[in-house]
């Protein structure tokens, strides 16, 4: 069977899988299914905290930014894992323990403001839309390849695709869909994963076999022949890597922090029994994650290896285009692989490097979809990986949808601007809400201001300095006022988010390392804009009047496990 | 109040922030100290094929991460018990 065959009935086999359980789960929940267990399980919420976490960005295109990036993309690694330490032992047991839906709740309820809620619904809004840009694209270059379509008719029908499964997928039972989609992901990340590293090393784990000697008996390791044929070939060292080390700390630390203060990822510790299961839950989901990412950096780095070797051959002088193999031919059609027109007439071997003697371009978002084809692996491994990204981007974008279209709805529109509005009224303005967030995706996912994951991490940038020190100051910090902590977010986004549109969209000239701030590129400056969010909040709480006694009492209360309410079903 | 006196109340938290505190350190340490700024250092020695401060920035120090949720995960609950703060 072809490849296309078969991509349509893996996806559509496990779609099929996804909504059965969606349908199954609300089933379940109409005879007190969750309430008899308190909520759901930690290992299970784990797993849903695994797939709502690991989008698009994730499955697609980490892979790829690392095997270009080379040591540069350990930022991703770090800062999207080293985040559930943050959440793990500073937010989430605190949060659980406080038992309220969202994060703007939590804020307008410990600030005893209406504004600090606003401006929170506000920045999650901001977040969630810049987060899901990036998952659009993501979705765009799985289609575009399996459908054989260029990206943009693929951005359009995921987009299509996304907004229906969302209106499906917006009901209880979200849980166990997301397990599915977890098992279904991991799984079709490893399997291609094991099967490279086996031909390439003969190492069975990836995540010992990329430190291997290489299989073809010559005793060198595989990261040294990379890093010999980078250098070769006028890329960087690939365990050295080219950002300067204040970037990589910024970026790292943006991410980690910003992990610990996105909405989406937040709102799952609410689901579980018991403030010691939000630990736990937190542990789990790492683990599910780590499946993922410890592995990515092994198909990075044998990914790069095979390209160079099937695109330059082995002995590095060029392959003629008529010779190239069947993978370079199916992604020219997306547009994502490009070839010089004098390489196709046959004038001249391709050849791929990083200096003037190239004339092949790779998109780094087709890498890891890319692999099992690269490698040679069978066809229904192929489809295997298409699926596993369809259920990144699907899980991701359901639960950002519902976070917009929930904040827009029932945050900004019921509690705030009209609360006269009617629950029909509230239930079209999510809709619309939630139509709007896939339109704005869609036109990102066709005109990407960068890959995936960088366009991704902006969204944590802001996520990193809005909530976060919010969050952490109305927990171990009593005394935090409303006036302090709305400063604070306010400042700390608007500066991340100027810095960003002025050099992504006013500026794209200077954007390079000469004229960042402290050599701070747009993707690390949530770090900086944290850094002012905290320092605004403590001189404005020095010039106002501490937070109310009550309020501090209530802070004292949500510091220990005792007297937990009720999980919330989401 | 949950806790039996003021004094409890204190003293767990300041239990949990020390504990808090050094398990983020070892985070700190393992990822921006060994991951990216000793990295070159650490890039000296040779650790079962990779390149030691390499092999913290894209393997060890997703690891240690795991042990630290877990290590603080029961700590505390044996915290929970000793201030009788525990759910149930």
């Amino acid at each position: 069977m072809d490849i296309k065959t078969l991509t349509f009935i893996v996806v559509g086999l496990t779609f099929a899988l996804y909504i059965g359980i969606a349908i199954w789960a609300r089933a379940g929940s109409t005879t007190d299914f969750y309430v008899a267990g308190g909520g759901v399980p930690p290992v299970a919420n784990g797993m849903a905290t695994a797939a709502d976490w690991m989008s698009a960005a994730s499955f697609i295109s980490m892979a790829g930014l690392i095997s270009i990036l080379g040591y540069d993309g350990s930022v991703y690694l770090m800062g999207w894992t080293g985040g559930y330490v943050l959440l793990a032992l500073c937010l989430a047991p605190y949060l659980r323990k406080f038992g309220k839906f969202t994060v703007p709740d939590f804020i307008g309820d410990r600030y005893y403001s209406q504004t600090a809620r606003t401006v929170a619904v506000i920045c999650a809004i901001l977040v969630s839309f810049t987060y899901i840009a990036g998952q659009m694209r993501g979705v765009g270059v799985v289609f575009s390849r399996f459908l054989e379509v260029d990206i943009t008719t693929g951005v359009l029908i995921g987009m299509a695709l996304v907004y229906f499964y969302t209106l499906l997928g917006g009901m209880k039972g979200i849980t166990y869909t997301q397990v599915a989609q977890y098992c279904v992901l991991a799984f079709a990340y490893t399997v291609p994963a094991v099967f490279v590293t086996l031909q390439m090393t003969g190492h069975f784990l990836p995540q010992t076999g990329f430190g291997a000697t290489l299989a073809d008996g010559s005793g060198q390791y595989l990261l040294q022949r990379l890093d010999g044929l980078s250098t070769e070939l006028g890329f960087a060292a690939y365990t050295d890597g080219s950002k300067s080390p204040i970037d990589v700390f910024a970026i790292t630390m943006a991410l980690m922090v910003g992990t610990a203060g996105l909405p989406h990822v937040i709102i799952r510790f609410f689901t579980v029994p018991k403030v010691s299961d939000a630990r736990k839950s937190g542990g789990w989901a790492l683990v599910f994650i780590a499946v993922v990412y410890t592995t990515a950096p092994a198909i990075a780095a044998i990914t790069k290896t095979n390209i160079l070797n099937t695109i330059n051959g082995p002995d590095q002088q060029g392959v003629m285009y008529e010779d190239a193999p069947t993978w370079i031919t199916n992604w020219e059609k997306t547009g994502l692989i490009g070839v010089g027109e004098a390489a196709k007439a046959g004038d001249e071997p391709m050849f791929f490097s990083n200096d003037e003697r190239s004339n092949v371009r790779v998109d780094a978002d087709i890498i890891v979809l890319a692999s099992p084809e690269i490698a040679s692996l069978p066809n229904w491994v192929v489809a295997l990986v298409a699926a596993g990204g369809v259920a990144a981007a699907l899980s991701t974008s359901a639960g950002l949808l519902l976070v917009i279209s929930s904040s827009v709805s029932h945050d900004l529109m019921k509690r705030t601007l009209m609360p006269q509005i009617t629950d029909r009224q509230e239930l079209l303005a999510a809709r619309i809400a939630a139509g709007f967030a896939v339109l704005i995706g869609a036109y990102f996912g066709i005109n990407p201001p960068g890959f995936v994951a960088q366009v991704v991490a902006f969204a944590f940038g802001l996520a990193a300095a809005s909530f976060f020190p919010a969050i952490i100051l109305g927990i171990f910090h009593k005394r935090m006022n409303s006036t302090g902590a709305i400063a604070g977010m306010v400042v700390g986004v608007v500066f991340t988010l100027s810095y960003i549109i002025y050099f992504r969209f006013i500026n794209p000239a200077a954007d390079n390392p000469e004229h960042w701030w402290f050599g701070i590129s747009p993707e690390g400056i949530g770090t900086l804009g944290m850094m002012f969010n905290f320092v605004v909040a403590f001189v404005t709480l020095k010039f106002s009047k501490d937070a109310p006694a009550d309020i501090q009492e209530m802070v004292e209360s949500i510091r220990y496990p005792k007297g937990a309410g009720a999980a919330v079903d989401h | 109040m949950a806790f039996e006196s003021d004094q409890h109340a204190k003293d767990y938290w300041k239990e949990n922030l020390s504990l808090m505190l050094k398990l983020l350190a070892v985070w700190f340490i393992v990822s921006f100290g060994f991951g990216i700024i000793l990295v070159d250092v650490l890039n000296q020695i040779t650790f079962f094929g990779f390149k030691l401060g390499f092999w913290f920035a894209q393997q060890g120090a997703i690891y240690t991460f795991i042990i630290l949720i877990f290590i603080y995960m029961s700590k505390m609950n044996k915290l929970d018990k000793k201030y009788k703060v525990d759910e149930e």
